[in-house]
């Protein structure tokens, strides 16, 4: 069976929806120097880079790998980049832990980023294709339907995105690399927010961000004695269905559902919302809280909802959900993903400051893209298995 | 390691192919790669591509290609925005893992529906560089002369071409093939000094897939698998004035990991007729290597799938007995920026 693989360094940057004081590369480097340093390593001890972020239309670069191959200290060294839209930036620190899980690499340096204010994402999520009519409508209009058939299935109260959005922005104050710093964040403000796309408000949507975030990575020889305690990851599983096809179910799909069994059997894990302490979930629209704790396993179909409104989710709930502030706080759509992954493992190394969730020891990190079509998960745990 | 081969291989290129799209191009080379591996569909454990939006002028190109899969039940899969080879290096490294036992790796693109040397240029340093619009013919006309500077002639690289179209004749997916000398194709005119239009790939539309399997199951699906003995890539500097133009340090460092001794036939992936030697001499191939037996990439080249299609090539002579052991290769980026070097044997060696 596969080696196992420990999270020795981890490091992000300061987020924010322009970051014109550094260019791409300059992004990327303040996040993986952080995670170097976290480390206590240098660039000459990395084996090989694995990179990820969602279309290079958001940026207009094609394939960066190779304008970054210097910034990231890969020269001379195996570099790849990964693009499974939304999900990227966690498939991206997979294929990483895939390196050492393999055992072909000791020291794995995983970067995942997107600089959003150098184009427009709306537009190049949306360019007309021959043959095919242009729905011009981003991420919202194509999601929205199903929160709302999410809704009509569950009977869940209107209110609910409401409270996840309020939630997600207090978590995003204890956070010193959040983007959104909403202080004055309240039901009343969000309610009050202007309707998108119904049911979804300005304030339950997430921001468009620059940013990146990075980790090492390291076979179990160099992260039993690492310099601070690592994260190992007990699972890790991704899973991918057709973006459309008759009785495909888009609100609760196959894919996720299949993707958190499959980590969970690799973690030991036979009743999650026992054994899992927090959870780090792709939420960039409220609504899909309660939909992906459904989805993952953590309560019965129609029962997600009941979590959100009785403040389970909460830091200091019954089961933690976006300790970070979450998709809803900071957006960088290709880091979005690796940063789900990277506050999984923040929270079982105890480093998670001021948003740490007391006795964390087992969570999971999750991230889904397309049209809720690719799934990646891990689950990182304080102790060795 | 877990020993993993090639067990089945498919390609399909033309020219330009204006009546159908990506999806309707793959749907029948991976529905032949599958075929022929003996392997079920929905036995594959692990799916992985590689291509690039910029081909097609929208986001998400994979996601489409997806389609051509049947991934339903859910399937495991990933994606590089690099060429299929690389897709296959991850599909060595799953299979690594130990919990599954076979993959199918494609990749595939049109660079018929835009100006492909102009798409490339935006994969240039985007403050300094790209702006400058410097196309990658251009920028490989500067390596070619770099090269010529070394101490070569342009005699050598219209061997490599005369020699390519006449391989090709024998390739049904070539898109230039054909019987001229060098001295002829020496008197065509220059394209961008020192090359000329022979020196460059043909535009081409096409897919290709591969598919792997591990151990028992590679032999017990195919008689002859073509193990991979070896497979490394390395990356060097960005900049072309920071780098060796005339020699490929990546090549050289990712040949001597991958091991390449001893074969006897070598795919290259060398997209300008020049930087065939170059990577001959970065992998230390003597004279009696046969180089490029289909014709290579100045036959045909599926942008994103050119990589992936060395390593069928090579691994189909493996397969059917003609070769015993044989190197294939994959660049990416200007000038040979990014190498792939991948080593395949018969079950004997």
């Amino acid at each position: 069976m596969s080696e196992l693989c420990a999270v020795v360094g981890i490091g992000q940057t300061h987020h924010k929806s322009a970051r014109p004081d550094v260019s791409i590369a300059g992004l990327c480097r303040e996040a993986a120097t952080r995670a170097l340093d976290d480390a206590e390593m240098t660039w000459t001890d990395i084996d090989a880079v694995v990179i990820g972020k969602a279309p290079d239309m958001f940026e207009g670069v094609v394939m960066p790998e190779i304008y970054l191959a210097d910034a990231l200290g890969a020269v001379g060294k195996p570099m790849m980049r990964v693009h499974t839209a939304g999900s990227v930036g966690g498939s991206t620190a997979l294929v990483a832990a895939g390196l050492l899980q393999g055992g072909i690499h000791e020291r794995v340096l995983t970067v995942a980023f997107e600089k959003q204010s150098e184009a427009d994402a709306m537009w190049a999520l949306s360019r007309p294709m021959p043959f095919a009519p242009p729905t011009m409508a981003g991420a919202g209009g194509y999601f929205s339907p199903l929160i709302r058939a999410y809704i009509r299935r569950s009977d869940a109260p209107s209110n609910i995105g409401i409270l996840v959005a309020v939630k997600d922005r207090l978590n995003a104050l204890k956070n010193p690399y959040a983007h959104l710093r909403l202080e004055d964040i309240s039901i009343e403000k969000v309610e009050e927010s202007p309707m998108l796309w119904d049911p979804i408000r300005y304030l339950e949507t997430c921001p468009s961000s620059d940013g990146a975030c990075a980790m090492v990575l390291t076979s179990e020889a160099i992260g039993s004695r690492a310099a601070k305690p690592p994260a190992w990851v007990l699972g890790t599983a991704m899973r991918s269905e057709p973006t459309m096809f008759a009785g495909r179910d888009a609100v609760n799909p196959q894919a996720g559902k299949d993707c958190a069994a499959d980590v969970f059997a690799q973690a030991g894990i036979t009743n999650p919302r026992e054994q899992i302490d927090c959870i780090e979930m792709y939420v960039p629209f409220s609504w899909y809280e309660p939909m992906w704790l459904e989805n993952l396993g953590f309560v019965p179909d129609g029962e997600g909802w009941k979590m959100t409104e009785k403040g389970a989710t909460a830091l200091d709930g019954e089961l933690p959900v976006n300790m970070s502030g979450g998709v809803l706080s900071t957006n960088p759509i290709g880091a979005s993903g690796m940063l789900r992954f990277a506050e999984a493992a923040l929270q079982v190394r105890g480093q998670a400051g001021e948003h740490q969730v007391d006795g964390a020891r087992t969570a999971l990190g999750h991230a889904y893209g397309g049209g809720s079509q690719f799934f990646s998960m891990w689950v990182v745990s304080a102790d060795k298995p | 390691m877990i020993d993993v081969a090639v067990v089945s291989f498919a390609q399909w290129s033309a020219r330009e192919e204006p009546a159908r799209n990506e999806v309707e191009i793959l749907i029948p080379v991976v529905a032949e790669a599958i075929e022929r591996s003996g392997i079920g569909r929905k036995e594959i454990g692990f799916t992985v591509s590689g291509s690039c939006d910029y081909l097609a002028g929208a986001p998400f190109a994979f996601v489409t290609g997806l389609d051509a899969v049947g991934a339903w039940p859910p399937i495991r899969e990933s994606h590089v925005e690099m060429d299929g080879a690389w897709a296959l290096y991850e599909a060595w490294v799953r299979l690594q893992h130990g919990d599954i036992d076979s993959a199918l790796v494609y990749s595939f693109g049109k660079s018929s529906l835009g100006d492909l040397p102009i798409v490339l240029s935006q994969q240039l340093d985007p403050y300094y560089q790209a702006p400058l619009w410097l196309d990658s013919i251009s920028a490989a006309a500067l390596q070619a002369r770099a090269w010529l500077n070394a101490g070569h002639d342009e005699g050598e690289m219209a061997e490599v071409a005369a020699r390519s179209r006449r391989a090709a004749k024998d390739n049904p997916n070539a898109v230039v093939s054909g019987d001229q000398s060098a001295e002829a194709l020496l008197r065509e005119p220059f394209l961008v000094t020192p090359l000329r239009r022979h020196d460059c790939p043909p535009i081409s539309d096409g897919a290709v897939a591969v598919v792997l399997a591990a151990g028992d199951r590679a032999r017990e699906v195919c008689e002859r698998p073509a193990w991979i003995r070896g497979i490394d890539h390395r990356i060097e500097a960005h900049g072309l004035g920071v780098r060796e133009l005339a020699t490929s340090a990546s090549a050289r460092l990712a040949g001597e990991r991958a091991g390449v001794d001893g074969v006897d036939v070598a795919e290259l992936h060398a997209p300008f007729s020049h930087q065939e030697p170059i990577l001959r001499d970065a992998l230390g191939l003597s004279n009696g290597v046969d180089v490029n037996p289909s014709g290579g990439a100045l036959a045909a080249n599926v942008v994103m799938g050119a990589g992936l299609t060395r390593i069928g090539e090579a691994a189909s002579r493996i397969m059917d007995g003609r070769a015993a052991r044989a190197v294939a290769h994959a660049t990416s980026g200007p000038c040979l920026q990014h190498n792939l070097v991948c080593v395949l044997a018969g079950d004997a060696t």
